[in-house]
């Protein structure tokens, strides 16, 4: 028998990316909101380049991979039908304490793709729709950029892009001689003092979470502002199924407290912020006498079109020495093959984001892995080529939705709780085959523009699965989507959902930035239709 | 947030470690030119069995099989035998690189060699140069490349 809490306004289940956005956002209207988060708050100096195994430990307790980490937070996910491996975080700031802060936004196309290209199926909404939630997510963020980007409409920038460094210099004079488009990333990186924020000074390990709180962080951004606006985080809470009542109406959540006790937390409506795979995880979860595929899944959408961004990696070497590890991965991108041309011989494409080196583990462990560093004599020289003068991409390629690819529920996997846990079923498309050979001849080209040597190819970098998406679609049709134009459920009026799992397709960019974006869109709906929210 | 790994060689055996000893000195051998030790080094030898952690049950095992568990290996210096353990065992292999290499290149006097200062990244960091701007120039000068998201998809 579980305890059960005072009730709330809303509750939010997920503290990262998208629901630090929502919570945020609500918090305007004096409602009582709780969030509940599965892991901790992380604090800036346990992360591991405070220290002297700084690179070991992006292996360890700071791996991307949850199967690796193992953490209390973390929950297994069987990916062994899939090709692609799930990168995650569980904690207060999700998936933004160990992402690269690549920040772009969809283009315009991207909503647009069955109108423009014959493929899938158009957004509900479009960029212009988002484009004001862009630009507040951008101030609360605080966006490093350089305006005037010929590959986006016009947007602002909040503060002045990274630094190019000497590797992107030898990228854009690559790409210049083949006439083809780079600019500066936009960045979730401060380059100057934001907001209380301190500007980066250039640590380069920001995928393994960022010690200066230069990298903006939703448990450095959104939440400190929530919570003094009065929003409740309780962390190390895991939700074990979502309840309903007779009018198929969300009444709340049961979770298991820090302390291991079961407990009913009580809400008048439910937001679910847990990611492409964690949400259908929780819904399927979620499933009763009166929902009995799971929660939300009256389509049978719920969990299917699972999207990854698949990424190909190429990278090389030149002669001159770079920054190497210093400084921020990220650096510059390209998109120059993002939109759909006839002439190739698939539909949709890739944006490129260029990164700099590695430090000397990183260097050692890639090299004997690619075979450019030997066993044994050779090993010096090998690594002295390397180290230092390493430079390459990595190519983000537009997934396109397919049922085939899908969560569901394992039968025999489960979480430290007991809480069943998602088996993931994917298998790359032709499409997205064409796409990743594209892009690494591509890129191959680029390298030797630059006169790299020692250049390496990942055709599929397999443990690149950071982007979770299209597992509980949004759309106009309850027969085929999961949640509607605004993110409510269609079976459950007083339910919504915020995170990657609505997105209809992919893009081919990073998605944090379009994921905070419907947030807090989502948010703004909720909050001008307070009075009809449950028609 | 801790690693919670206990940090001890005791997790392996004396064969094991002597076989450790022969595999990480013939991985990455010592270079007296650039004063830089072998992975075999005592002080780091005993940092990579103690920081092995989530790798320690596949280490084990390739130790193992490398002859830990029957005293065959006395000599790698031919290096045959590791040549056809990394074809054989693709994925111990590279574990044996993995938990080698992130403790010998955190060594100080290999940091040292390499031409890092031997510290971690925070709370110093490191300069950047900003880079030349200018070659953007070209890049703004061929104008838009976005597609316009009207029914017909002409481009800007």
């Amino acid at each position: 028998m579980a305890d059960i809490n005072e009730p709330v306004d809303v509750l939010i289940i997920g503290g990262g990316a998208s629901g630090a956005a929502v919570a945020w956002s609500l918090a305007e209207t004096k409602m009582r909101i709780v969030c509940l988060e599965q892991g901790d708050w992380i604090k800036n100096e346990d992360f591991p380049s405070t220290g002297r195994d700084w690179e070991a430990r992006q292996f360890g307790d700071f791996a991307i991979s949850p199967n690796r980490r193992k953490l209390a937070a973390d929950y297994p996910i069987n990916e062994d039908d899939s090709p692609i491996k799930v990168a995650n975080f569980n904690g207060v700031g999700g998936g933004t304490i160990l992402y690269a802060g690549h920040f772009p936004r969809f283009h315009p196309s991207d909503f647009r793709v069955k109108t423009l290209d014959g493929v899938a199926d158009d957004w509900p909404i479009d960029y212009a729709t988002l484009e004001p939630f862009f630009e507040l997510n951008d101030k609360m963020t605080g966006v490093a950029a350089l305006e005037g980007d010929p590959a986006y409409p016009p947007k602002p920038a909040v503060m002045p892009p990274l630094p190019l460094g000497r590797s992107g210099e030898v990228i854009g004079e690559a790409m210049n001689k083949l006439g083809w488009h780079w600019w500066p990333s936009d960045a979730a990186i401060n380059t100057q003092e934001y907001e209380g924020r301190a500007p980066c000074i250039n640590l380069g390990h920001c995928g393994s979470g960022c010690a200066q709180g230069a990298k903006a962080t939703t448990d450095g951004t959104y939440w400190p502002e929530a919570i003094r606006a009065r929003v409740e985080v309780r962390h190390r809470c895991r939700v074990r199924r979502i309840e309903t009542n007779e009018d198929d109406m969300a009444t709340g959540a049961f979770y298991v407290d820090p302390d291991g006790v079961e407990r009913f937390q009580p809400a008048e409506i439910v937001i679910v912020a847990c990611n492409g795979i964690g949400t259908p995880r929780l819904l399927l979860n979620s499933a009763s006498e009166r929902f009995p595929d799971g929660l939300c899944n009256s389509s049978g959408m719920l969990g299917k079109n699972l999207m990854f961004h698949p990424y190909s990696q190429v990278r090389g070497h030149v002669d001159e020495k770079l920054e190497g590890y210093m400084g921020p991965r990220i650096g510059t991108w390209s998109m120059q093959f993002y939109e759909t041309d006839p002439e190739r011989d698939f539909k949709r494409g890739y944006c490129y984001q260029f990164s700099r080196g590695y430090g000397p583990v990183a260097t050692a462990v890639n090299g004997m892995a690619d075979g450019i560093i030997p066993w044994g004599a050779g090993h010096h020289d090998a690594f002295g080529r390397m180290f230092d003068h390493s430079l390459g991409m990595l190519a983000i390629c537009e997934d396109l939705p397919e049922e085939i690819n899908r969560v569901t529920i394992d039968p025999d996997l489960c979480d430290s709780d007991g809480i069943p846990a998602p088996k993931i079923t994917y298998r790359l498309s032709e499409n997205s085959k064409r796409m990743l050979e594209h892009s690494v001849a591509r890129g191959k080209e680029i390298l030797q523009a630059a006169g790299a040597r020692d250049i390496t190819s990942k055709t599929i970098f397999p443990a690149a699965g950071w982007h979770l998406m299209g597992t509980a679609r949004m759309g106009t049709d309850p027969k085929t989507s999961v949640v509607n134009e605004w993110g409510r459920s269609h079976d459950v009026r007083n339910l919504f959902i915020v995170d990657g799992s609505v997105f209809v397709t992919s893009g081919g960019v990073n998605p944090t930035s379009t994921i905070q974006a419907i947030a807090l869109y989502v948010a703004d709906q909720i909050k001008n239709r307070i009075y009809e929210l449950f028609d | 947030m801790t690693d919670m790994t206990p940090k001890t060689t005791d997790r392996f055996s004396a064969e094991q470690r002597e076989v450790m000893r022969l595999v990480a000195g013939a991985i990455i051998p010592a270079d007296p030119a650039r004063d830089m030790p072998g992975a075999d080094d005592p002080a780091i030898l005993d940092d990579i069995l103690a920081s092995a952690g989530r790798d320690a049950d596949d280490l084990a095992l390739a130790l193992d099989l490398l002859g830990a568990s029957d005293g065959a290996l006395t000599d790698v210096a031919e290096g045959s035998v590791l040549a056809k353990f990394r074809q054989a065992q693709p994925a111990l292999a590279a574990v044996l690189s993995l938990v080698i290499a992130q403790c010998y290149y955190r060594d100080t006097r290999v940091l040292i060699a390499v031409g890092m200062e031997p510290r971690p990244p925070f709370p110093k960091g490191y300069p950047m140069d900003q880079g030349d701007w200018s070659l953007l120039d070209p890049v703004r000068a061929r104008g838009p490349i976005y597609r316009a998201a009207t029914d017909e998809g002409t481009p800007t």
